[in-house]
């Protein structure tokens, strides 16, 4: 497991590979469906991404003394965010996208332009990836969009998952998607 | 047993449902796990998603944030007694509780019922297949329903007849097309035959049979003999945990067969994800 931490500089993204298990620490921001939206009808997006992670995620919180506790934080599916995710990309600087089940080829080039790294969560692991939250450092967009879609500022600890897209244009989707079909076709006949 | 009480008791099988998934499946993932090359992404998310669910037991929290499609099946003896208002109310005292997200939504106005019942929510069977007195609840995720399907045979495009190589065919097809998405590794339940709706129906009651039976699989010896061969065929495709590659894609393979008429032969296979949430009582 290769630990990345806070500020998540070019050099040290672009010396990870596809397959790589990785293990996440500082601050992330979680951005879905309505944040991209947002993003691309030329909206202020609320934080500094240069060098950041941007996690599709749409957790629950709860209010509790004052401050916020994340009940679950699991990854959502990241394919619906595929149409903006690539000027998100070249504008934000963005360094770690995290979320389920990949992106496009456009956003792999993006990621490879730029040097981005998307990064995939397991699914289901709402419990787990909500007790890595060591701090709800604040939220920006709640009364535009709602607790699921708002944009939540998270500090985390040994945030797990696996380099799934490279900044050097590898995917692990594609490689995957290529040999299975390949066998597939092979135990058909 | 006063509904007061029969309520309650129907609150506790959806929090424990929820939070803690059952001894087989977990069974399943370990074995999993000892199977996978150590330090490879397959070996990482398994161990990620073990963690996961030994947390969720601890904090009696649901161990998924989709806490899906509540689907009761009641022993038909029980009508008078578990009734829809009994299963409602209970369904409604988990939400507050926060075992249950707030998961339900008119199709046609996009309100969400905040209680998560309302007219068919939850899905209620009375079925005379069931042990005497028994409740049964699954959980099934939004994730994993959407990547379940439905073939219709002769398909030619994947050269499948109407036989169970036919059957085969569909089986890995449906693998191989359904990847990580429906948050691998799965348990399939297949039906072949019936008619479109009985065809889904009875795939998904097929998840509700434990991955280790002590009578090894289906009724049917053929069926049986499917079961285990797809199983081993469909982990050779190296989809792998979360669509990344490697030996576990499926956990389980379970199939049953129904009638059909001569015009129409239909496979249906119902994905559920690794988050197979299931759970009974005994009234």
């Amino acid at each position: 497991m290769i630990e990345i931490g806070y500020p998540f500089y070019r050099r040290k993204i672009c010396a990870l590979k596809a397959g790589d298990a990785v293990s996440i620490s500082g601050m992330i921001h979680t951005g879905r469906d309505r944040f991209h939206k947002f993003f691309a009808d030329g909206g202020k997006i609320p934080v500094d991404f240069r060098d950041g992670a941007l996690y599709h995620c749409g957790p629950v919180c709860v209010r509790e003394g004052g401050g916020w506790r994340v009940v679950s934080a699991g990854p959502t599916t990241s394919v619906r965010e595929n149409p903006y995710e690539p000027a998100f990309i070249e504008s934000s600087g963005v360094r770690i996208i995290i979320g389920k089940g990949g992106m496009d080829s456009a956003t792999l080039a993006a990621m490879r332009r730029r040097g981005c790294i998307y990064v995939q969560a397991v699914g289901g692991a709402g419990a787990l990836y909500a007790a890595s939250v060591r701090r709800v450092a604040g939220v920006d967009l709640m009364d535009e969009f709602g607790a699921a879609e708002a944009c939540w500022h998270f500090e985390v600890e040994v945030f797990r998952g696996v380099v799934a897209m490279d900044a050097h244009g590898r995917s692990l989707f594609a490689d995957v998607a290529a040999s299975s079909s390949a066998r597939l076709a092979a135990a058909l006949g | 047993m006063k509904s007061e009480i029969l309520h309650e008791r129907i609150s506790d099988l959806i929090a424990s449902t929820s939070s803690s998934l059952p001894a087989d499946v977990e069974r399943a993932l370990r074995r999993s796990l000892r199977a996978e090359e150590k330090g490879s992404s397959a070996a990482v998310v398994l161990r990620t998603i073990l963690d996961n669910v030994a947390l969720a037991r601890k904090g009696r929290v649901p161990l998924c944030q989709d806490t899906g499609t509540l689907a009761f099946y009641i022993d038909a003896a029980l009508r008078r007694r578990v009734t829809p208002s009994v299963i409602k109310k209970a369904v409604a005292l988990a939400t507050e509780r926060g075992l249950l997200r707030r998961n339900c939504i008119d199709s046609v106005t996009g309100r969400s019922y905040d209680d998560n019942c309302a007219d068919g929510a939850p899905v209620i069977h009375y079925v005379d297949w069931q042990e005497p007195g028994r409740v049964t609840l699954v959980l099934k995720g939004g994730g994993s329903e959407n990547m379940s399907r439905q073939y219709s045979l002769p398909d030619a495009s994947i050269g499948a007849g109407r036989d169970l190589e036919g059957v085969r065919r569909c089986v890995l097809d449906a693998v191989q097309k359904t990847q990580g998405f429906g948050c691998a590794p799965g348990i399939l339940g297949v039906c072949i035959g019936g008619d479109r709706a009985t065809g889904y129906e009875v795939a998904k009651e097929q998840l509700l049979r434990p991955l280790d039976e002590k009578s090894g699989g289906a009724k049917d010896a053929q069926l049986r003999r499917l079961e285990r061969s797809l199983l081993k065929e469909a982990n050779s495709l190296g989809v792998g945990p979360m669509g990344l590659g490697g030996k576990t894609t499926l956990l389980g393979v379970k199939i049953a067969a129904r009638p059909r008429v001569p015009a129409s032969f239909f496979v249906t296979v119902a994905y559920m994800c690794w988050a197979c949430r299931r759970g009974s009582l005994t009234v």
